[in-house]
């Protein structure tokens, strides 16, 4: 169970997506689409269990990626239980027809095999191409119900999606560059752990540079202000589990390529601290996307500005650089996904018993679907960072430690935090409590993905286990 | 004595750029004629038009001023001057030492801020029209000139028009881009510059298109004379400067032998006929632009030399 | 590396920035697409010079897929699907012709100037390939900010793919990517042709982007 482990988590999602290409019938495909999640998330599991492969010029396990492909691959497990039982919905009243339901099976298989392979390769060349197919796989994804709202948010998302895919290869080339002339030339100097072991003889200049290009390229993937224009309507007008994937994965796997480069830059001293441009970058983003928190009338773009919001506090937090602050960022990455794509599964359930994504049309969740309402509440407390869940735990860490390096970036910070706290119960009150408002149809959509999530969060607030603990103080150092 | 023939060689060619700019004047109307299936005026036309108009008597408005009579002699001698400094048959004759580029750029501005000054002087509105039009022209082909004469300047290490033909005519030239963009962009300007098609049509002379004729309106006699040959003049610099920077074979090096001055001067008669003749050839084969068209015309011409000026930069300095 | 080798993938080069701002330039559809044809053969030309130059043979590949695709190929598409899709045949532009260029000039100075800086180690050949790769890629980017019309959007998204197949050049000795990425605009390019322009055609009777503004979701 050594390398094949690793080429498994590859090779399962990439046959499923031939299968589901050419497979009929939704009960089919559907229950192909769970089996295989599950399989790569068995699989993905057992790297926590059996030793790790040796690093090859390709494929590579350590601490950082090991514990994101196992999130990868179990918030994808999920997602995949939930889209099951949601997109038969679409299916029924039409929106989706089973052409394109066969086409949705097979991208989604296929957004995973790139997720999955931009975790665990050890070629930043590798790592770009994986990010891009993840973007295209996502864009096609977005613009798959052709309404004229879900092609524009397509478009655009295509348009910036690849102006920052262009940016970020850019500053691949430049990061070749920089280390051709101590590795030589050929694949060698793509290997990251290479690189790594000779990032203190590059020429600064050129990695500084570098950084810019694919801070700004893997920055507009993640939704940094103000790159994030994409955002909001890509994760409205696309499929729920589409939204859910994006918020909880894409954006964390392109702030991870970030951290690969980070961690080469932190490995030169002469080399500029990126610091204060990842900070400016997360302070703007969180305080850009709090208050934009107020304005939303749809329940789903509310929740794509959390997201930008909560990828801008954990920008900040590794701009601030430090052990804790880094430990803190690499927890949020975490409890982030989780909570937010359980928050878009009650989200997708609400909008298909509503029938409707405008707020002002839904009310009283609490009263005519106690769990799907609940549940919403939870998800939302989770997300406000209250304790005792596991985002207060990383959000604490992160103005703790700026309190006490720089207290004066603290004060936006936590601006940004209070004011997004309130307009989210503000929004919040209006769906799941008061009277009931807007038609109640039956849920089709699984509770279960949602309180899985849900649940871990909780449970993360209380305890994480050490081994988890050690690998990201190792990590958090060595970024610097 | 060395002395004694290097004041001659100057000398000769000073007068040889004074006999000869009619004569480019006049091939290049008869080749355009021709190619318009016509017989056209004979070769030597501009000389009997220059000599009858020194004969005829000056008839001055009475509004003008001294400057409108001085105006004539001024924009001759400025554009003799410049002329006459730039290498035709052979570089590093005795003068050559001020024959820098930006002088000769410089020279030349003076002539038309005195021509411009000319047409406002009597008060009409076609004088108006005319300076007018040719200041607008001039605040655009200028930049783009000095861009032009950067890229060279960088390319060869000099703004000295001896040292710059001299290293062109060398080897160590290379192939550079630059310099097919600025060639380009140095035509695009001499045409501007010099009042041609597709800026403006020499032969014209309706109000709407003209540009230089309109600020030469009021003058006859032998003032008319003088600012026809100052244009002539212009007309035949702008061609030496072309076929001296970017068609510089033959050109005579510095303390050359007489056989060498020969052939210079043959080799520089070639040249002029088959500039005269593409430049022909040119006009007849595309219309003239309106007036507004101009800037993006000379916008574009800008644009070439600032490019081969930035793509000097990474060049094989490096 | 002889003076004439490096003369001519400096003329290649220069050629390449020379027809960004051709693109930059144009107002009619036919024409920008014929000029992005150039503007793909000029690649193609750099790249094979820079295969003999460097001695990498695996590069003419990369330079006939440049030709074949996008000289030819995608030029060809492009023009028969605006003559079928009745596309709007002018180009309208948000900043005006002169303000664009003078921009494009200040974006091309830059380059020169940050990736000169940047790369004092490397040879002159990769340097002044990077930096005119640079200037290429931010033309392209300027060029899809000041254009309305989603087709003339495209023709700057690959223009500024162009400019990185360049850079992808200039970097010696970098394996695949080169193959991968053009794969991949090959690629964005049929996904992008085949399925937006249908869409939107047929969603909204134009592709003028602007008719796009009125359903941008930002309003509820």
């Amino acid at each position: 169970m050594t390398l094949d482990a690793v080429t498994a988590v590859l090779a399962i999602p990439a046959t499923a997506a031939l299968l589901l290409a050419v497979l009929p019938g939704y009960k089919l495909t559907a229950y192909l689409n769970v089996a295989a999640s599950f399989l790569t998330f068995l699989v993905a599991l057992s790297l926590f269990f059996f030793e790790r492969p040796a690093p090859g010029p390709y494929l590579l396990v350590d601490d950082l990626n090991n514990v994101f492909i196992v999130l990868t691959t179990f918030v994808g497990f999920t997602t995949s239980v939930f889209s099951a039982t949601y997109i038969e919905h679409e299916l029924e009243i039409g929106r989706l027809t089973p052409t394109f339901l066969r086409f949705y099976h097979a991208m989604y298989q296929v957004l995973m095999f790139a997720l999955n392979l931009a975790l665990v390769t050890n070629n930043i060349g590798v790592m770009w191409v994986a990010i891009e197919l993840a973007t295209l796989t996502t864009v096609l994804m977005v613009g798959i119900y052709r309404t004229h709202e879900a092609l524009e948010a397509a478009w655009k998302y295509f348009i910036l999606g690849s102006v920052g895919i262009a940016l970020a290869l850019f500053g691949t080339i430049l990061i070749y560059m920089a280390a051709q002339p101590t590795i030589g030339e050929g694949l060698n100097s793509m290997v990251w752990t290479t690189l790594m072991a000779h990032a203190s003889t590059f020429d600064p200049a050129l990695l500084n540079v570098a950084f810019v290009f694919l801070l700004l390229g893997y920055g507009t993937k993640v939704g940094l202000a103000p790159l994030h224009a994409w955002l909001p309507d890509a994760h409205a007008e696309g499929p729920t589990p589409i939204s859910a994937v994006l918020s909880g994965l894409l954006l964390n796997v392109a702030l991870y390529a970030l951290l690969r480069f980070k961690m080469l830059l932190a490995a030169n001293p002469e080399a500029l601290a990126p610091g204060p441009l990842m900070i400016a970058m997360g302070l703007v983003s969180v305080v850009f996307a709090a208050f934009m928190l107020y304005r939303r009338g749809d329940i789903k773009r509310l929740f794509a500005y959390s997201s930008i919001e909560h990828m801008g506090i954990i920008t900040f937090a590794f701009g601030m650089g430090g052990p804790l602050a880094n430990f803190a960022g690499l927890l949020h990455m975490c409890m982030h996904s989780l909570t937010k794509s359980a928050i878009f599964f009650a989200v997708g359930g609400i909008a298909q018993v509503k029938g409707t994504q405008k707020i002002a049309d839904m009310g009283g969740l609490t009263i005519t679907h106690p769990l799907l309402g609940w549940g919403l509440v939870a998800g939302v407390v989770a997300i406000a960072g209250l304790p005792p869940l596991g985002i207060f735990m990383s959000e604490f860490l992160v103005v703790s430690s700026t309190f006490a390096r720089e207290p004066l970036l603290a004060l936006p910070l936590v601006l940004g935090l209070l004011v997004t706290i309130g307009a989210l119960f503000l929004r919040l009150n209006s769906i799941a409590f008061g009277e009931p408002r807007g038609p109640n149809h039956k849920a089709k959509g699984s509770y279960l993905p949602m309180f899985a999530h849900l649940g871990l969060v909780l449970v993360a607030g209380f305890y994480l286990p050490g081994p988890l603990v050690a690998w990201f103080q190792n990590v958090a150092r060595v970024l610097g | 004595m060395a002395l004694m023939l290097n004041l001659v060689v100057q000398g000769a060619q000073m007068l040889l750029v004074l006999l000869l700019a009619p004569f480019l004047t006049g091939l290049v109307r008869k080749v355009k004629a021709r190619l318009l299936r016509r017989q056209g005026p004979p070769l030597l036309q501009p000389y009997r038009d220059l000599a009858r108009l020194m004969r005829k008597e000056v008839v001055l408005a009475d509004s003008a001023s001294w400057l409108f009579r001085a105006n004539p002699y001024l924009i001759f001698a400025a554009t003799w001057v410049a002329a006459s400094l730039v290498p035709t048959f052979g570089a590093g004759l005795m003068f050559s030492w001020s024959a820098d580029l930006i002088a000769i750029i410089a020279l030349l501005g003076l002539a038309r801020f005195f021509l411009a000054l000319a047409g406002l002087d009597v008060g009409t509105s076609f004088g108006g029209i005319g300076s007018s039009r040719e200041v607008m022209i001039a605040s655009l082909a200028e930049p783009a000139m000095l861009m032009i004469v950067f890229t060279l300047a960088l390319v060869a290490g000099s703004t000295q028009l001896s040292t710059m033909a001299e290293f062109l005519v060398s080897s160590e030239v290379g192939l550079r881009v630059s310099l097919g963009m600025a060639l380009i962009a140095l035509i695009m300007v001499a045409i501007a510059e010099n009042a041609r098609v597709p800026v403006d049509n020499p032969a014209t002379h309706l109000e709407l298109t003209m540009v230089h004729e309109a600020m030469v309106l009021e003058y006859s006699g032998r003032h008319l004379a003088l600012i026809d040959l100052a244009s002539e003049l212009k007309l035949l610099l702008y061609v030496s400067l072309i076929a001296c920077l970017f068609l510089p074979w033959e050109l005579a090096p510095q303390g050359a032998l007489p056989e060498s001055l020969a052939f210079g001067v043959i080799a520089y008669l070639a040249k002029l006929g088959l500039c005269g003749f593409l430049l022909a050839l040119f006009e007849t084969s595309i219309a003239k632009m309106r007036v507004f068209r101009v800037p993006e015309f000379l916008g574009a011409a800008l644009m070439l030399s600032l490019l081969a000026t930035l793509l000097m930069f990474v060049s094989r300095s490096l | 590396m002889d003076n004439l080798t490096f003369d001519i993938a400096h003329l290649l080069a220069g050629s390449l920035v020379l027809v960004s701002f051709m693109l930059l330039y144009q107002d009619r559809l036919s024409a920008l697409l014929n000029v992005y044809a150039l503007h793909a053969f000029v690649l193609a030309l750099s790249v094979a010079w820079q295969a003999y130059a460097q001695d990498a043979p695996h590069l003419y590949v990369t330079a006939t897929i440049a030709l074949v695709f996008k000289a030819i190929l995608i030029p060809v598409v492009l023009h028969r699907m605006i003559v079928k899709l009745g596309i709007h045949r002018e180009v309208e532009t948000v900043v005006g012709v002169g303000p664009a260029m003078l921009l494009g000039m200040g974006l091309v100075a830059l380059s020169m100037v940050v990736m000169l800086r940047v790369t004092a180690e490397a040879d002159p050949l990769a340097r002044e390939d990077l930096a005119f790769a640079l200037s290429v890629v931010l033309l392209g980017l300027l060029m899809m900010v000041t254009r309305r019309n989603a087709v003339s959007q495209i023709v700057g998204f690959m223009s500024l793919e162009n400019g990185l197949v360049l850079a992808a050049t200039g970097a010696k000795g970098m394996p695949l990517v080169v193959e991968i990425s053009v794969a991949f605009s090959i690629l964005i390019a049929f996904i992008v042709i085949g399925i937006f322009l249908f869409r939107i055609r047929e969603r909204f009777d134009t592709v003028d982007v602007a008719a796009l503004d009125s359903y941008r979701g930002e309003r509820q």
